[in-house]
């Protein structure tokens, strides 16, 4: 798909999660916006799936280990065709398929819950060695934020995908640099990144997550790896997009009023 | 009733036998295969055999992966690192996403013996049975133990099943009637019901034998299903026999005891007395000595009996 295209697709993603946030009157814009971009690559490019087909067994796989952008993944599955994106504003209410955390029992492609943090990843190892077991070439994607990475869980998943050599496993950290009460390096430094997934011998690369080209030569050099799991340590704005959300801290989990959203999507081109 | 044999060992035997025409099963472990007797599993299917490693929270979240994969997951550890350090990926990994994992998990309770009160869990029965749609079996020998976990194996969904460390007497004959989520009835009896889980039903039938000869008719059901648990079967004996004992290598709060009371106190109140681990840390010593020390034995069932015949 070409840049043009996919940006459009990236705005009409974070076109849903805004109004989806907004009509919850709760939720996480700042990180569902920082990894607008990933998810859309992933899904309108990068991976094979298929909205009419949810649960093909050759489909790759993709697991959201920081469920908290539980919006950005609802707006790209409605995006792709899985469910009108009407539904957003279904979203966190009572007796919707929309939970404020992703649930694999409620939403078609959906492919794991998640929602605590860490578990996401080890999900995706699992994921990577039944494919193997299986002789199937799937790949699995898994994106997780970058305060996630002080779970111990996730260094458990990071040492098994690479004991196990799994080069079908692609996972993604959306560096922000913030997390709930304040910068990563303020509350606990999870610096450096990289070299921490290197001595865990991952292939480590590294990518503007806001730049398709950047991110897809990093998908295609992930790809092409064999032997060892990939991680891209994509480098990312919080709220990318609505300008007053930009690398700010205090919009990790809450909602804009009427007036915020509709600066914010005026600034996206979209309407409430 | 002159075999001895551990539950754990009657867990390898299945999964071996199990494992030879059931292709999907994949059985995970984190360095105690020996222990847990998942070795028989990994000497003879190599491929379909992870040990993953010291490391229980990323065994269970990677068997949810498998099982989103389509396999039949069995992950063990003991039941300390597996139902207390793993609670949560078990609760949100497994039992949200209705995964079909098998944790089926060693050395619960005090039986653990020697290795002391950080190995001996004695509220692992209370912590999955919190837990929305997990089934909880804790059989009482080998006949049993195999017959449940086909039965575990068969349905589509999370289970616990709770296995020992220590061989215990095989109180079943082959052709016992042993099915998932129904009592059974080990003992008739009219005076009080003693309802046992694991170890216990052994020393509810001790207990009954001198129960007998002090003139008190106790029934005896082997409640291997703590959930579902067979209400018609508590029920029953409620007003039946009008007084309950619960027996279990558990702690009495929040485990069989637990589950039975707040069936009675719904249905049929009645009085129930609960032999159990009370609100304490077991310790080091032989598992003989410790079932003594910490009152599971048939004493401890007796006496209870006869209060509430009193």
């Amino acid at each position: 798909m070409d840049n043009a295209l996919l940006k459009k697709k990236a705005n009409a993603v974070r076109v849903d999660i805004i109004k989806g946030v907004h009509a919850a009157g709760a939720g996480h814009p700042g990180g569902s916006l920082s990894c607008a971009d990933i998810l859309t690559l992933l899904y309108f490019e990068i991976m094979n799936t298929d909205p009419k087909d949810p649960q093909d067994p050759d489909r790759d796989r993709f697991v959201l280990s920081k469920g908290h952008a539980a919006p950005a993944l609802y707006a790209c599955l409605a995006e792709k065709g899985y469910f009108d994106p009407e539904e957003m504003l279904t979203l966190r209410k009572l007796g919707s398929r929309l939970q404020g955390h992703p649930s694999m029992r409620l939403v078609p492609g959906v492919d794991m819950s998640t929602g605590s943090l860490g578990q996401g990843i080890s999900t995706a190892v699992g994921m990577a060695l039944a494919g193997r077991i299986d002789g199937k070439s799937y790949r699995v994607y898994s994106v997780l934020g970058d305060g996630e990475l002080q779970e111990g869980l996730v260094w458990e998943a990071a040492m098994a995908a690479a004991h196990y050599k799994l080069d079908t496993l692609c996972a993604v950290v959306d560096h922000n640099g913030l997390q709930i009460d304040g910068k990563n390096e303020d509350v606990m430094n999870v610096m450096p990144i990289a070299d921490k997934f290197a001595s865990f011998n991952w292939n480590v690369l590294t990518a503007d997550g806001h730049d398709f080209d950047s991110l897809r030569a990093a998908f295609a050099a992930a790809a092409a790896c064999k032997g060892r799991p990939s991680v891209i340590i994509a480098e990312t704005c919080k709220g990318k997009g609505v300008s007053f959300m930009e690398d700010q801290v205090g919009w990790h989990g809450k909602a804009p009023n009427d007036e915020e959203t509709r600066i914010a999507l005026e600034e996206l081109g979209g309407e409430l | 009733m002159a075999d001895k044999i551990a539950t754990r060992a009657s867990y390898g035997r299945f999964l071996r036998e199990y494992g030879a025409d059931h292709g999907n099963v994949v059985v995970l472990d984190a360095d105690l295969s020996g222990s847990t007797q998942t070795k028989e599993f990994a000497k003879i299917y190599k491929d379909r055999f992870f040990n993953v490693g010291i490391a229980e929270c990323d065994m269970l979240g990677m068997a949810a992966g498998f099982s989103a994969c389509g396999k039949t997951v069995f992950a063990s550890s003991f039941a300390m690192f597996a139902a207390g350090r793993a609670y949560e990926i078990i609760r949100n990994s497994i039992a949200y996403t209705k995964a079909n994992v098998k944790i089926c998990a060693t050395h619960a309770g005090l039986t653990v013996g020697e290795d002391g009160a950080s190995h001996q869990a004695i509220e692992d029965i209370a912590l999955m049975n919190v837990i929305p749609g997990m089934t909880v079996v804790c059989p009482a020998d080998d006949v049993s133990a195999r017959k449940l976990l086909l039965q575990v194996a068969e349905f589509e969904g999370p289970a616990y099943v709770r296995l020992g460390r220590a061989a215990v007497p095989v109180v079943y004959g082959e052709d016992a009637d042993v099915r998932l989520g129904k009592a059974l009835t080990v003992r008739e009896g009219s005076d009080v019901t003693i309802i046992a889980c694991g170890i216990m039903v052994e020393k509810a039938m001790l207990a009954a034998e001198i129960l007998q000869e002090k003139g008190i008719s106790a029934r005896i059901l082997d409640m291997h299903t703590i959930k579902p648990l067979d209400e018609e079967a508590v029920i029953k004996a409620a007003k039946e026999t009008g007084g309950i004992i619960t027996a279990e290598e558990h702690s009495v709060i929040g485990g069989l005891g637990s589950a039975v009371a707040s069936c009675c106190a719904k249905s049929a109140p009645c009085r129930i007395e609960f032999v159990g681990v009370q609100d304490r840390f077991g310790e080091s010593g032989k598992p003989a000595e410790l079932l003594e020390k910490y009152g599971l034995t048939e004493k401890e069932i007796v006496q209870a009996a006869e209060k509430l015949v009193k």
